[in-house]
């Protein structure tokens, strides 16, 4: 029930403290283990700390960039599917690894997924949905995509081909979609601002802008 | 890279349906199935090795292999061409006709 507002009193949890859950044991194994390696001189805490912050900076706002990109700059698009990670350095990102970035075309739609785990291309999208890391998304899509696309909002014509990247390997999959119809003329920030991260997944296409 | 590759681009080749005790990433739906060869990855660590801790092994070719979805699931429900990949090591592949 509502009350009025003249507080003397707190809210549970409202200004309390964070509660500290305690290390579980997974944390604590991590923790042993970095430790280890540090004073051993395999890593160091900077690198550690550098590669969390790389990863934290990464959102499906990156990879967007790069569409917009691929999208104004034809030259740009093309060493970008023919050696993405070669494109992507040029791009101003660090060591990308082997990176493969994957059209849709009218004929071919991709859609990546990883079957063994959660494989996604986490410098250029950031940290996966969870839905990515699900048993059904990760069985169903590679039995019958058409299905579990439909359930996304997707419906794809028999005579587009369905192409399911299963990322089994150190190899990492992203997907360019289609640019859509009545964005010419629209600059590489407002185009990357219509890519959003289930269009970058497959599992999505890059809606028109609305009027 | 491609000098090194046993299996050219277009080759068919067979997946092992070998179920080996230690660590590896060829997915059972794939194990046994003819697929295309449509890339060449060049030289990449095992997970063979890596899971066991042995990070200065050779390596060795891997491949992106596409699969027709009909051929993987026989009740597939779409058209033809629907086709899932997976990046396999040459080791787990063998010539197919």
């Amino acid at each position: 029930m509502s009350h009025p507002h003249d507080h003397d009193h707190d809210h549970d949890g409202d200004h309390a403290p964070p509660k500290d859950e305690g290390a579980g044991d997974y944390a604590l194994l991590e923790q042993a283990m970095r430790e280890l390696l540090i004073e051993k001189g395999v890593i160091t805490a900077d690198g550690v700390r550098r590669m969390i912050e790389r990863l934290d900076e990464a959102s499906p706002a990156t990879g967007a960039r790069i569409v917009a990109r691929a999208w104004t700059d034809p030259a740009f698009k093309k060493a970008l599917l023919d050696d993405a990670g070669s494109a992507l350095s040029a791009f101003g990102f660090g060591p990308m690894g082997k990176f493969i970035a994957l059209e849709n075309t009218p004929d071919t739609h991709n859609v990546i997924v990883c079957t063994l785990c959660s494989c996604y291309p986490r410098f250029v999208l950031g940290f996966p949905p969870d839905w990515y890391k699900s048993t059904a998304y990760r069985s169903r899509v590679v039995r019958e995509p058409r299905a579990v696309l439909q359930e996304f909002g997707l419906d794809l014509p028999d005579s587009t081909r369905v192409v399911v990247s299963d990322s089994t390997a150190e190899i990492r999959y992203m997907v360019v979609p289609m640019r859509p119809r009545g964005t010419e003329g629209m600059s590489e920030p407002d185009l990357a601002a219509l890519v959003h991260r289930d269009a970058l997944i497959g599992t999505a296409v890059v809606a028109p802008p609305s009027p | 890279m491609s000098a090194q590759s046993k299996f050219a681009l277009g080759a068919r080749v067979r997946v092992r349906s070998d179920d080996p005790p230690h660590h590896h990433r060829t997915p059972r739906f794939t194990r046994g199935q003819v697929g295309t060869v449509a890339r060449q990855h060049g030289v990449m660590p095992l997970p063979e090795d890596l899971a066991y801790g042995r990070t200065s092994g050779q390596g060795a070719p891997i491949y992106r292999v596409h699969f027709r979805q009909k051929d993987l699931w026989p009740d597939y429900a779409g058209p033809d061409g629907d086709i899932v990949s997976a990046d396999l090591h040459e080791h787990w592949l063998e010539p197919a006709p």
